[in-house]
This record gives C-alpha cells, sequence and structure tokens, in this order.
C-alpha cells in the first residue's frame, strides 16, 4: 500500500525534517556558545575536525537539501498544474540532495 | 485437486476482534476475487458476509483488503494478485467492521455531507437547463473526478485518515473539486469553507495512495491539490 514514489518521498520530507528539528536547536546553541565565549572555542573547532563528524556534517546536508527539494516538489504539486512529472520531480529531489551532500564532503575534506 | 488447482484463502471473520479462517477454493480462470468470496459462502461457510451489487464496477460496494491493499473485488482477477497460491481478505482499513468483510460506511458517506459535496443551486425545474461547453477548462476539470463510484478504496488507502480520524478524505475532497469546477453550481464560497481547515484539503501529506489505489484510474490528489490551489488564492483574496 505504501511501495510507490510520492509515498517515500513523504516519508524522507518528514523524516528529514524530524531530524533537523533536533540537529538545528543543538547547531544554534554549540554557535552562541562559541560565539558568546561561553565555551573553550578551540575545543568545540577540534572536536567539528574529526573526519566523521564532518562527515556527519555530510549527511546533515543532505538532510536539508533533501528537506528543501521535497518542500519545492510539493510546492509545485500544489501551485502548478498537475502534470506527468511527479517522478522526475522525485528523482530530480534525490539528485539535487545527494550532489549537494558530496559537494559539502568534497569542500570539507 | 492439486495444488495449483486450489486457493489457499484467509478471511477475516468477526468484528472489530476476530481472527483469520482458511478456506481452500477451486482455482479457475478468469477467477475474480469475488467469485472466490462468492464460492466460499455458497458452498463452505453460508455465514460469511460480505457485500457486493453490481458484479461489473459500478456500484462500488464490494470493496475490501486483498492481500493488504484495498481493492474492488468484481474486477480484481485472482491471478493479478494471488501471492502464489494464497490469498488474504478482510474488511476495508479506516473503517468500523460490522461483521467479516463488511464495513460500517457511515462515516465515509457523513464526511461527503460534512465537505457539502453536494450540488447547490437555487435553479428550478421550470428554468431553462444550463449551457456548459464540455470544452471548457473549468468541465475538463470537473470531468476528471467525476466517475467516483464511493467504493472507499482511497479512503482505505489513505494514511492521513488513519491517522486523523477527523479527515473528509480523498472521496469526499474529490467530489468538492468536482463541484467547484461546476458552472452551474451557485455557493463555490460554502463547498470552499466546508474543506479549508486541516480536516479538509489542508491536511493533506499528498502521499498519493488514493491516486495509486483508485479503481477507477482517478486521481484525488489531483483534485486535492487544486482544491489547496484555490483556498490559498481565496485566502488572499479575502474571501475565506
Amino acid at each position: 500500500m505504501r511501495r510507490h514514489s510520492s509515498y517515500w518521498a513523504f516519508a524522507v520530507h518528514r523524516a528529514s525534517g524530524l531530524l533537523l528539528g533536533i540537529f538545528l536547536p543543538i547547531h544554534l546553541w554549540v554557535l552562541s556558545t562559541i560565539i558568546t565565549g561561553a565555551s573553550d572555542s578551540s575545543g568545540s573547532l577540534d572536536w567539528a575536525n574529526n573526519p566523521w563528524v564532518k562527515f556527519g556534517e555530510g549527511g546533515v546536508a543532505m538532510l536539508l537539501a533533501a528537506h528543501l527539494t521535497g518542500g519545492l516538489r510539493l510546492l509545485a504539486i500544489e501551485f502548478l498544474p498537475w502534470g506527468d512529472w511527479q517522478k522526475t520531480a522525485i528523482a530530480v529531489a534525490c539528485g539535487v540532495s545527494l550532489m549537494i551532500a558530496l559537494s559539502y564532503l568534497l569542500r570539507a575534506f | 485437486m492439486t495444488k495449483a488447482q486450489v486457493l489457499d484463502v484467509s478471511v477475516w471473520r468477526g468484528g472489530v476482534s476476530g481472527e483469520f479462517v482458511a478456506y481452500r477454493v477451486p482455482r479457475h480462470d478468469n477467477q475474480t476475487v469475488l467469485d472466490v468470496v462468492t464460492y466460499i459462502q455458497r458452498h463452505l461457510d453460508p455465514t460469511l458476509s460480505y457485500r457486493f451489487a453490481c458484479r461489473v464496477g459500478v456500484c462500488g460496494s464490494c470493496a475490501m483488503t486483498v492481500n493488504g491493499s484495498p481493492k474492488w473485488t468484481c474486477r480484481t482477477h485472482v491471478e493479478r494478485v494471488a501471492n502464489g497460491h494464497r490469498l488474504s481478505l478482510s474488511p476495508l482499513r479506516n473503517l468500523p467492521v460490522i461483521k467479516d468483510l463488511v464495513v460500517d460506511m457511515r462515516t465515509f458517506f457523513t464526511k461527503w455531507r460534512r465537505a457539502r459535496g453536494y450540488f447547490i443551486s437555487a435553479g428550478t425545474r421550470e428554468d431553462a437547463f444550463a449551457r456548459v461547453r464540455p470544452d471548457s477548462a473549468q468541465r475538463r476539470q470537473a470531468d476528471k473526478g467525476i466517475e467516483c463510484i464511493n467504493c472507499a478504496v482511497c479512503y482505505a488507502a489513505c494514511d492521513v485518515v488513519s491517522w486523523k480520524p477527523d479527515y473528509l478524505g480523498p472521496a469526499a475532497l474529490n467530489r468538492v473539486w468536482t463541484l467547484i469546477n461546476d458552472a452551474r453550481d451557485e455557493h463555490r464560497d460554502l463547498h470552499l469553507a466546508a474543506v479549508a481547515s486541516d480536516d479538509g484539503c489542508l491536511g493533506c501529506h499528498g502521499q498519493q495512495a488514493c491516486l495509486q489505489h483508485c479503481p477507477m484510474g482517478l486521481n484525488p490528489a489531483a483534485g486535492i491539490a487544486g482544491l489547496k490551489r484555490t483556498v490559498a488564492l481565496a485566502a488572499l483574496r479575502g474571501e475565506l
């Protein structure tokens, strides 16, 4: 019943939104502690240079891109006339998300 | 009978609580799922309850869950859905079970009324026939959704209905979309107000199970997207 591309697009959009909802407050808190000097900024930066953390950040970039492109797909469905480009839109959203994540990782290393 | 000539059919027996009961049914060419259920009732267990009327895909009454997916059974061939020689039959999801394969459709039809999924006009029989151009853009939109047979397959397939029991569902919203595009209907505003909420078109998550499962090949998802667009424009104009 759920084995079709639109359901998967929905699931990815929902999961990426929830994960970003968890990540973003932590991300902003770390940034604020560094900016206000409440923590040892060099320690935080060392931690951020760990390759595993960089991979994790690549994943976060992917989540962000997936949520953005998935949202654009939804807006296109709801505000443009219905067309047979639905699966193409999902494929483009996946491709763009992957490209953004890989670009991030290339730059990070 | 050899294994290939027999279907192993599990059928839900009981109400909300019950169990799957196994039956062995002879297999034939061009056999529909409704033929299977009818065989069980006529030859194996006359107490089995199920619903059907036309047998030809018009009345929309024979829908049930077949191997996990909601389907109309009168036009679903066993050959296309059987898992080898196994078939599992249960009542439609998202509707209360009365007995065996029969569900209570009241919620489904009540939601059509709540969505104002009915024609509203002040016209009388004394008025002349309305002239509607079949090739007008509005009529073409309405035509895409009017063949709904109220089988509730889309309603059973929709996860949003499972999560939010007050959600109007794809069939009722599709009906409202056809009315909004009906040039003869005089209360577009009332239809729109009835569906402009989280329980209406705004609650749809775009999973498109309705489009995947509609036996008539309709696209309620496109109708709901059209409703969202119309609601957004009406809200911007201050009409809602």
